[in-house]
Order: C-alpha cells, then structure tokens, then sequence
C-alpha cells in the first residue's frame, strides 16, 4: 500500500462547484430561470395578452380594434348565436369523451388486468401507433372513409343496410348531405382521434387497482357486475377524468377536423378560427377563448382534487 | 369482471396474474377497439396505390405505383417536408435543453410556488392549440414581429418542452440521491458528476423525450397555421390539399410517408424507455 | 448532557504516532428547529476502528454525513487531521464513504465504478485498471470486474463499494450500516473481514449502526448516541461493564437499572446503578449466599432460551423487574411463577452518574 494517489486538482470550474453546492437556491434559479423565462415570458405573457384584448372591442364600420376596456365584446359572446356557438360544441365535446370512454374502456381493462409480457407490450404498441401518428392524416383516413364513393358506404351497401343509412342522414340533428358532411362524421373523426388519449390514462389507473380488492370484493360475496359498479369503476375515476381533459380539451380548440369533415354550422374552434381570421376581430376571437380556457381549469381543479393529475 | 365461479373462495383463484380467462364479450369489445384504431390507416396505405385520382372511389379500380413517382417530383413537396424538418430539429434541440433543465429543478427540491410552475408546464398540452396559436399571433402582431421561421420555432419549442420534461421529471425522481454523493465523495465536483453520473442516467429519457418532441413538432399544424408567415411546412401543405386537393393521390402518398415518419421516432422512443416504469409518451 | 472523553490514554496528544483522525468542537446540525445533533464533542484517533452506537433519529447517522461533507454543521467545529472542513464541500475531503445501499454507478461496470474515483482524479487508464484490480482482490471479489452492479448480489456489491473507497487512500473510511442488509451468516463473515481489514490498512474506520453486537464485536471505541448527544465514550468492554447512564445501561447488553432507592438501601450511595444480568446467580432452595452478597428473592414470570443461556424475568418485589441470564448446560429451565433465589455481589453493581 505505498502507491500514492495524486492529489486533486483545483480549478475555476471547482471553486464554482463550491459555490452552487454552498448555496442550492442560486443552483435552483440558474436552473429554473431559462425555461421559466421561456414559457413564462413566450407563453404565459402571449395568453395573457390574448386575454386582455378580449376586454376591448372592435369598431363596427371601421374594422379595427379599440383599445378601450369594455364588456361590450362579452355581451356579444352572450348573443343567441355566439352561445348557440358554444353550446353546440360543449355537446359534442361530451358526446366523444362518452364515446370515447366506452371505446377505451375495454380495452385499457384488457391491457391492464389481463394482458401479460409480450401481449402487454403489443397492446402498448398498437395504441401508441395511432396515438403518435400523424393527426391530418388520420382526419384524411375519415375523409377517404366516409366519402359517398367511399369504403363505409361500400359496406354498408354490401350488407345491404342502404335504406338504414339513408334514413340515418335524413334525421334533423346527426344527419347531413352524406357521412363526410354531417354531426356523425365528424363525432365519429373526433372519437378516432381522440380515443387512445384515453385509453392510456384509463390503463394506467386500472393497473393500480390492486388485484386483491376484486377478489375481496368477490370473496365477500358481489357480482361481477356489483364488483364493477362499487370498486373498479370508483378506482379508474382518476384515469377516466385525466382522459377527459384530454378529449374535452382537444375538442374544444379543434377548427379543422370541422371543416374537412363536418356540417356547415360552426363549432367553437372554427369560430375562433373564423373571427381572428378573416373577421379581423381578435377581441371576439379572444372572448371566445375564454370558454375552452375557463372550462379546462374547472377541469384541471377537479382532476387535481381527485388525484388525476398523476394519472397524466 | 374476474372469472366465471362468483362465490368460490378467494384463496383457489390467486394473484391478478392467474386470473382465469379474460369474458369473450371482453375479448370482443376490446379487439373490435383497436381494430377501429388501425383499419383506417390501413386504408391510406391503399388508397396510396390506387389507380383512380378523382375521388376516394371503394374498391379502387386498379392499383399501381406511379403516385410515388409524380410526388418524388413534386418541388412543392420536398419544400415543405425540408421546412418542416428544419423546425422539428431545432424545436428538439431547444426542448431538450429547456426540458431537461426544468427537469432537473422542479424533481426534487421543494420550494416555494413549485407547485403552481409544475402546473405552468403542463398548460400547453392542456390548453386547446388554438389557444396556443392565437395567443402567439396577436402576440406577434403586437409587438410587430414579423412571421417566419423562427416564428413556428417559437410556438413549436413550447409544448415540445412539455414533452421533453415529462419523460425527464419521471426519470429525475427515480434516480437516487446516494449516487450524487457517492461521486462527490471520490472526489468529482458538481461538474464532473453531472457529466459522469446524472446525465448518463438520464440520457436515455431525454432522447426519447426528444424523438417523441420530433413527432409533435413534424405532426403539428394547428398552432403552425397561426405562426407561420408565407412558408408552408409538411402538415400545412396537406391541410392546404385536403381544403382543396389537386391530386389526391399524391396527397396519400405523402400521408403514407409521414406515417412511416413518425413511426420510427416513436417506436424508437418506446424501445429505448420501456425498461423503466415510465415509458416515453404515456403522457402526451 | 455533553459526555466528553475522560480516559487518559485518549488524551488529546498532540504527537504524530497519536493523531487524532476526527475531531468534532461543538458541532450542532439544526433542522429548523429540531437538533439532529446538539453540540457534540468528538475525537477519533488515527487508525481507530470506531463505532457510532444508537437507535435510529440519535444523529448517528447525521454525524457521519458531517464528517463525509454531504451535510454541514450549523454550528461547530469539525477538523479532519489537523485540517479545517465545517465548509468544505465532500470533494475536497479525504474521506470516504461506503454507503448504506452501496450506491453503485449501475450504468458502469464493476471495475469502473472502482476506478471512477482515480479517473476523476486523471490518473492514466493502465495505472487505475491495475489499482482497482488490486483493491478488489483485497476485498476478495476476483474475476467480477466486466460486471454490472444489477448482476450482484447484495454481498457482493457491498465488497465493490468497500473497494471503491478503499482505492482512494482515504485518510478516515466511512460506512453507513454497513452490514444491516445482509444476512446473520453473511454478517458476521464480514464482521471479521472487516476488522482484519481495518487492522491490516491501519486506516481509521469509523462506522455507524443500530446493532449493539456489532458495534460490541468490530469496534476498538464506540460513541453511543442518544437524541443528537453522545452519553458515553469508551471500548466496549467498559461500555458494556460500566455504562454511565440509564440509556447506555439499556441499549448496549439490556443490562439491569436498579433504582436509587435500592441502592442507597444496598451500598448507602447516591444515583442509580446497573446490574448486569450475568452477574446475578441462581441460588438452589435452601443454599445460602456467599458472604457480603446480596439477595433477592422473587417469582419467575418469563423464559427465554437462547442456545447457551436462559434469560429470565423475574418479578423482584422492591427491586421491581429484574433480568437474569442463567446458563443452560446442565441445567433446567426455571419454572414460570415459580419463586426463585438469586444474589449478586455488591461490587457487580456499578453506579451510574446522577440524572
């Protein structure tokens, strides 16, 4: 034992060292300051300017914004139209996320309490795929789909459900031109899109319900049925309302999907779309985004409350 | 919904794993689920091979290869995949660092707002995009900048940030404070132990964050659409051809290459996380 | 209560063959307003094998970190050597540490992780692969070197931690419960491993545990704990024989308190006093104690075998509860609630200091 080390090296990149680990909170901001700087400034600051603008007006004759506060384009937002507007696609919102929890459920519940090694990680995989894949090209797919020339007529006409589907496109609300055109299509689109953000959350809260509640649930003497009703469904809570923030969310803010697949009438999304653009209205525009922001931070209180924060 | 004997004793049936065999109606419910999920992008991969060019004709007509020959040549397309390369990498590269610096400050020390900045950076995938991309706009014309390149950049490093920081936060809490100090006990400062001991630790978390931030960036057209000035990135092209197509097959086989543009980034993500509890893109 | 070292031969000597490896002046480490370690003195000689003895939350552990440099004192004075280091980040210490969970880099081989610390250091790749080779084979893990640490076992990632702070030639080597996550065999293997270790290097080992064996088994000194203080200092035969508090009485042996009462009844002193259980005898029916003993008489409530001994509890009227440690060769086990006779010699019994 005669070797002798050498001894350290001193340095300036040493004596800084000294310094961050004598004093974690400089560490901290040097850390935190870029990012925060980033999302703080760029994001946070272009939000808030969005929503101060929503508090001023716009000139009815001459097109342009007056920077006076008012409640003015508030009111306006009140207007039957505009709340037609938002009502309509606050329905269609929750008819996909109920949709879509319906989809999903099976099989996240498969994935989570029956799928083992490798038909775990195919189930993984074959909901990634189509999560991650490309969103126009997925709304296309729909397109392509529900055209009159196309595959979903072609099948509905092979069985022989022609009149079904006739009738279906006549009816006041779901109905339209053809499939590519109405209420059906474009639920149907947003159900596509918008399903595996549900699955995986979903998935995630049904693989921490314990196996052995279940069983004592059976053990103490409850129907699949009841088992489901009071202890499963209670425990995936979290994941189904994390998933819902997602399909509300995604919903709400969506101006193209409408347009390509949907009927004439506006949802919110376009009209956001509509009146920023070509309207020149921002302060209208922004008044309009308050609904989907509003909404999403009730939304994310609640979610927080129940837990499913962590589920995201 | 476990299996069929309701009142057998819990003690014959074991563990989650031997749970009997899953109900056929299960079965059933959950295959006819993902065979909605997949079906239909197997159809652009026929249409991209179809030989009728005026509508979206079932069955097509006939099949042939020549779409992939008149897209190759198409400079409009190339423009736009280059555009829209350039934007995902360097949105990448920026999430990468920010991420992993909001990372490594918001995983463990508690201080004071923690929370509400946690929240902060979840917001951009939790606001809807059109949010994101007005707010940006009218910010923009605010301040009189003009739209370009950096532009998109700017709204696209933002919600890649989040990306990047989710599957770099879920890999920071898992790491153990002991290794720190053990490397600053043999003598590496605060230095030479991230270099040597943290960052090879989260390398792996912060490349697939980075791939999956390459998909967003290259799958994004909501927030783009507002940001972006004259230049059209792949996304916008598409959008452009869907309102009014000129050659719908070409449209598919474009969509059939940004399928398999995607696909790796995300396979590859998937495969380099999912030793760990938290696999790359759980969370989008 | 600060219980400074009294024994001569540990004077503070300031010769070189007697140096003290750690000195700790006054050193307190507040959490807000909780004391983790309440203005402790300290001096561990050079080449020492010393224990830090306590139950969990008596700042044993906080103590060592204080040496190691991962935590600073809040008041105080450490020197390590002669040299000054309350400040000092642990890098620039020469200490170092084998961790609780050995703390293994797991994304570097075996060999790596014994190197990393001359790597940092920029000794040259052939000299380190040769010293890290060398430390392992001290600590007897041979052949192991293209491992990961995920592919050993408990055993044996501890001997790779011991030899990756071993490499270093540190002044003063740390462990933090070195052996609790092992088991009884493995254990006391160890033990003695490590004693021939620390014997062999000369190196002063200091190390912190909850378990009194060990700690009576390994240790040339131990320091017990109690609430951020240390009640006593000194070799574990004399903790063991004489402890000087009720607490030090209890925690190391289970040794017996007799209240002052008896004893100023028994020996007219002031204080209470320990009673080592293997200093009282069983007296057969009707034999009569030797001279100047002292007798107790009592009712048997509880009997434990363990292997070489039996211990008992026995309800001694005025003495209260008392534990005898009776052996079991040749002998039957005391009935319980059976009356029993038992004396002890009046110096067994040792006087503690006053509370």
């Amino acid at each position: 034992m005669t070797v002798v080390v050498t001894p350290p090296q001193d340095g300036a990149l040493r004596r800084v060292s000294d310094v961050l680990i004598a004093r974690p909170g400089l560490l901290l901001m040097l850390l935190l300051t870029p990012p925060l700087l980033w999302l703080g400034v760029v994001y946070l600051g272009a939000l808030f300017a969005l929503l101060a603008q929503s508090f001023f007006s716009i000139d009815e004759f001459s097109g342009t914004i007056v920077y006076q506060p008012t409640l003015a384009t508030y009111a306006e937002l009140l207007a039957p139209a505009n709340l037609d507007i938002i009502v309509r696609t606050l329905v269609v919102a929750a008819v996909v996320t109920v949709l879509a929890a319906l989809v999903a459920f099976p099989i996240a519940y498969y994935a989570a309490r029956y799928a083992r090694g490798k038909v775990k990680a195919l189930f993984y995989l074959a909901v990634m795929m189509p999560l991650w894949s490309s969103y126009l090209v997925k709304v296309y797919a729909w397109k392509l789909l529900l055209a009159k020339e196309g595959a979903v007529t072609w099948l509905v006409q092979a069985a022989g459900l022609t009149k079904i589907l006739d009738l279906w496109l006549a009816a006041p609300l779901v109905g339209g031109p053809s499939l590519s055109v109405s209420y059906t299509g474009m639920v149907l689109t947003f159900l596509y899109l918008w399903t595996p953000f549900m699955i995986l959350p979903l998935q995630a809260s049904l693989e921490r319900v314990p196996a052995t509640l279940i069983e004592a649930s059976d053990d103490l003497g409850a129907a699949p049925r009841q088992t489901f009703r009071h202890v499963i469904l209670p425990l995936a809570a979290p994941g189904l309302i994390a998933g819902a923030i997602f399909t509300f969310s995604l919903t709400l803010g969506d101006y193209i999907v409408p347009q390509i697949v949907g009927p004439s009438s506006l949802i919110l999304g376009q009209a956001v779309y509509a009146e920023q653009g070509n309207a020149g209205n921002v302060p209208l525009a922004a008044a309009f985004c308050v609904a989907p922001i509003a909404i999403m931070f009730v939304f994310l209180a609640l979610a927080r409350r129940t837990g499913a924060l962590d589920a995201l | 919904m476990p299996s069929e004997a309701g009142k057998a004793p819990a003690a014959a049936r074991g563990t989650a794993k031997q749970a009997g065999r899953s109900p056929l109606g299960l079965n059933l419910a959950a295959g006819a689920g993902l065979a909605f999920l997949h079906l239909p992008l197997a159809f652009i991969l026929l249409y991209a091979f179809s030989d009728e060019d005026k509508s979206f004709q079932f069955p097509p007509p006939g099949l042939t290869f020549r779409w992939f020959g008149v897209a190759w040549d198409r400079p409009d397309i190339w423009e736009a995949l280059a555009l829209s390369i350039r934007v995902a990498l360097v949105s990448t590269a920026l999430a990468i660092l920010l991420g992993a610096l909001a990372a490594a400050a918001l995983s463990r020390a508690k201080f004071f707002g923690r929370d509400s900045i946690s929240l902060l950076f979840i917001l951009p995938i939790a606001l809807p995009g059109i949010v994101t991309g007005i707010s940006l706009r009218s910010a923009f014309n605010l301040m009189e900048i003009p739209f370009s390149y950096w532009t998109i950049v700017l709204g696209h490093a933002t919600f890649c940030i989040v990306v990047v920081y989710n599957n770099a936060v879920a890999r920071f809490r898992r790491l153990s404070p002991s290794l720190v100090e053990a490397s600053m006990d043999l003598g590496a400062d605060g230095f030479q132990t991230f270099r040597h001991v943290l960052l090879p630790s989260i390398a792996t978390s912060l490349l697939a964050g980075g791939l999956l931030a390459f998909a967003l960036s290259f799958d994004e057209v909501i927030v783009t659409t507002f940001t972006a000035g004259q230049q059209r990135t792949l996304p916008i092209w598409m959008l452009g051809e869907l309102i009014r197509p000129h050659q719908r097959p070409v449209t598919n086989v474009v969509a059939v290459a940004v399928i398999l543009v995607t696909a790796i980034p995300i396979l590859a993500a998937y495969y380099l996380t999912r030793e760990g509890e938290h696999v790359a893109g759980a969370g989008k | 209560m600060i219980v400074t070292e009294r024994e001569p031969t540990m004077a503070l000597d300031p010769s070189p063959a007697a140096a003290t490896a750690v000195r700790f002046r006054g050193v307190s480490r507040a959490f807000g307003a909780v004391k983790a370690v309440d203005g402790v003195d300290l001096d561990v000689a050079a080449g020492e094998f010393f224990a830090m003895l306590g139950p969990s939350g008596s700042g044993k552990t906080t103590c060592l970190r204080l040496i190691a440099g991962f935590d600073q004192p809040t008041a105080g004075h450490i020197e390590i050597f002669g040299e000054t280091v309350e400040g000092a980040p642990a890098y620039r210490r020469p200490v170092n540490t084998v961790f609780q969970d050995y703390a293994l880099f797991p994304h570097m081989t075996v060999l790596d992780n014994v190197c990393y610390g001359l790597m940092i250091r920029g000794m040259g790749k052939a000299e380190r692969r040769k010293l890290g080779l060398d430390a392992l084979a001290l600590v007897k893990l041979v052949g192991m070197e293209g491992r990961r640490p995920g592919e050993l076992s408990g055993g044996q990632r501890q001997r790779v931690a011991l030899a990756r702070a071993l490499v270093m030639r540190p002044k003063v080597l740390l462990l933090d419960e070195p052996l609790g996550a092992l088991d009884l065999k493995l254990r006391e293997a160890m033990q003695g491993e490590l004693k021939s270790l620390q014997h062999a290097l000369g190196v002063t080992f200091v190390f912190v545990t909850h378990d009194q064996g060990e700690a009576l088994s390994m240790a040339d000194r131990i320091a017990v704990f109690n609430h951020g203080r240390i009640e006593q200092v000194g070799a574990p035969k004399e903790i063991y024989e004489r402890p000087r508090t009720r607490f030090v009485a209890d925690f190391v042996g289970g040794s017996n308190v007799v209240e002052p009462l008896l004893v100023r009844r028994w020996t007219g002193l002031e204080g209470a006093a320990s009673l080592r259980p293997e200093k009282i005898f069983v007296l057969a029916d009707g034999a009569k104690a030797p001279d100047g003993a002292l007798v107790i008489e009592g009712r048997v409530e509880e009997v434990l075998f363990h292997g070489a001994v039996y211990r008992v509890e026995v309800a001694a009227g005025d003495a209260g509860r008392l534990v005898l440690s009776v052996p079991a060769v040749g002998a039957e086990s005391p009935a319980v609630g059976a009356p029993i006779r038992a004396a002890f010699a009046r110096d067994s019994l040792h006087l503690m200091e006053a509370e």
